[in-house]
């Protein structure tokens, strides 16, 4: 899929009742000086739905902070324009920008807590900046820390709390000044597995009950598939893959989103296997591919005619089955003689039931 | 000498050196602060980007700083007339206490400052905080107990440079010591000094400490 592609993929129907929370219109983003110049983003062209959550998803050094701080307004584009709710953040005044920021709620990878404050007192922030007296503030605040769970931490110091407690309060400070926006920086990469999934359920019930838009980068392809709706693909600041999570990982074309996909979807090779991986074969290899279920062919029992199609020369090397953005989604890697009739059957076997499949190698 | 005497020239001696180190280390503290909180935050790309202000004014400051007190002393004396109307005495004493402590609270409360984390700044902007909001709920109390140990520091140093003002007549326990324990050869007098000396540094060091540990909330331990 090509950027423009990408683009009109998510982008709205003209007809589209709602406008999306956030556009990005060929937004390049150069820093540094005229001699010394670096280029982190390069021409994004990007539309995040309203009400939806949105991964942004791509390595170190791709261009994801820089993209999610274009957003409130923390970095200005150098060209192009970000759009957030109607509103251009670079034609903004400084005055305008800080009130678009009461309304953008944000989260860090290392929460950003104020160690002086207790959790009441940091979620209060935003709202002491805004200029709420302290009865408005206390109405607000303890209701907050009720939603995300820490009703009977609110006297508690950042020290004394957890990684997956302080973000608890990080998001109970982001959505203290009822935002219809909340942006999340790597919000999970500082915690461990099981209380990612905890914060990662948090944002969603948040997403459901609030009918928050949420905007989160990650490098983890399992936080975008456990929460996106949708999901885009950033490498050397561009975006090459957009739209809904579900058809961009069972579809991935672009070899950054396999990559990153390998890590967290489908079946993992043993390693010994993967060692002994020829891109081209020899006279008696066999052939490795992944076969993809999802949708249709979920349900299908495809693999018993396959190996009835080929004869009984198949063999079985890794499987698993999981979930995608709520939808199931299996992956087997088969093994069958890299013969060219026997190929060919395979193939035919392929277009006729609407299996996805990927070639993996071959080994001797 | 009779303890009697020495007690009371002690004493004396002793409410001088507060009266000095008490006034300049409160009116040099509340003046350096600022201009700390100037420094740590007006650097480019800073809260408030102006660097050639920063850097002229940092000049100043280490010029303040690398001149030995006792000259700077000696330097300001016009200054210090035109301020008391006098160049002798207590009073005239705290004005160069005063011009010492400025440059040096500042730096160490610059320091404090720049040690806190770039992202709670960050995470303040991003809830639309003002320049002067970030600096007053953000840097100072994240900054607090640094800056309650600057302060005890500086009121420890204010004592030892309190002992050098005996050249322009400012009195205190340095100079008690010097003009009795050494130009008169009276040990006993110079070891009482010494001793109240050591106990008062003491005393302002573990009030500063115990301070800045209550403020201190970035460990678990309250
Ligand atoms: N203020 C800056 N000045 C110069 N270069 C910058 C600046 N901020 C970011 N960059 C560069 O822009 C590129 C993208 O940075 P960015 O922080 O957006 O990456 P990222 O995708 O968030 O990476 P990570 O996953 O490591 O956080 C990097 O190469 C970085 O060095
Ligand atoms: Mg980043």
């Amino acid at each position: 899929m090509t950027i423009s592609q990408a683009a009109a993929q998510v982008a709205p129907a003209p007809v589209a009742v709602s406008t999306p929370m956030v556009a990005f219109e060929a937004v390049t983003k150069r820093f540094g000086n005229d001699s010394n110049q670096f280029t982190a983003l390069d021409g994004v062209d990007l539309t995040v739905a309203r009400g939806a959550i949105t991964g942004i998803i791509g390595r170190s050094g791709a261009g994801k902070s820089t993209l999610i701080r274009l957003v409130n307004g923390l970095e200005k584009a150098t060209s192009g324009r970000v759009v957030v709710d109607g509103i251009e953040v670079g034609g903004l005044p400084e005055s305008g920008l800080r009130d678009l920021r009461r309304h953008v709620g944000m989260i860090f990878q290392h929460f950003n807590l104020l160690s002086s404050r207790t959790a009441f007192d940091n979620v209060a922030l935003p709202l002491e900046i805004a200029g709420l007296d302290r009865k408005q503030i206390r109405d607000k605040v303890a209701p907050l820390l009720d939603l995300v769970g820490l009703g009977d931490k609110s006297d508690r110091y950042p020290s004394e709390l957890s990684g997956g407690q302080k973000q608890r309060v990080g998001i109970a400070r982001a959505l203290a000044t009822s935002p219809k926006l909340l942006l999340s920086d790597e919000a999970t990469s500082a915690l461990d597995p099981e209380t990612t999934q905890s914060i990662l359920a948090l944002l969603k019930k948040i997403n459901a009950e609030l009918g928050l838009t949420v905007l989160l980068i990650t490098h983890e392809m399992e936080v975008v598939k456990t929460i996106a709706s949708d999901v885009a693909v950033i490498d050397r600041g561009k975006i090459v893959e957009a739209g809904r999570t579900f058809d961009v990982f069972t579809g991935a074309k672009h070899e950054t989103t396999r990559s990153l996909l390998s890590a967290a979807v489908g079946t993992q090779l043993p390693e010994w296997i993967r060692a002994g991986l020829k891109p081209q074969p020899s006279i008696g290899d066999r052939i490795l591919v992944r076969l993809i279920f999802f949708g249709d062919t979920a349900f299908k029992p495809l693999t018993g005619r396959l190996v009835a199609e080929l004869g009984a020369d198949v063999n079985i090397l890794a499987g698993s089955i999981e979930e995608i953005a709520g939808e199931p989604y299996g992956s087997l890697v088969v093994a069958y003689p890299a013969d060219p009739a026997v190929m060919q059957r395979a193939n035919e076997f392929y277009a006729a039931t609407g299996l996805a499949t990927e070639v993996l190698g071959y080994v001797a | 000498m009779s303890l009697d005497m020495l007690i009371g020239l002690l004493l004396k001696a002793l409410n001088q050196t507060a009266q000095m180190v008490a006034i300049a280390g409160l009116i040099g503290s509340l003046i350096g602060l600022p201009i700390g909180v100037f420094l740590a935050t007006s650097g480019k790309g800073e809260l408030f980007p102006a660097p050639v202000a920063n850097r002229i004014l940092g000049a100043i400051v280490n010029a303040t700083r690398s001149t030995p007190f006792i000259i700077l002393v000696v330097a300001i004396i016009p200054f210090t007339r035109f301020v008391t109307g006098t160049s002798i005495g207590t009073y005239a004493a705290i004005v160069p206490l005063t011009i010492a402590t400025i440059p040096f609270f500042a730096r160490l409360v610059e320091a404090a400052i720049r040690e806190i984390d770039k992202g709670l700044i960050e995470a303040a902007r991003a809830m639309g905080a003002t320049p002067l909001q970030i600096v007053f709920k953000v840097l100072l109390a994240e900054a607090r107990p640094g800056i309650t140990l600057a302060f005890t520091m500086t009121i420890v140093s204010l004592i030892g440079y309190s002992a050098m003002v005996g050249a322009v007549g400012g009195g205190g326990l340095g100079d008690l010591g010097i003009r009795y324990g050494y130009q008169r050869f009276m040990p006993d007098v110079m070891l009482a000094v010494v001793v109240v000396l050591i106990v008062l540094v003491q005393l302002v060091q573990s009030a500063g400490d115990g301070l800045a540990r209550r403020f201190d909330k970035r460990n678990r331990k309250n």
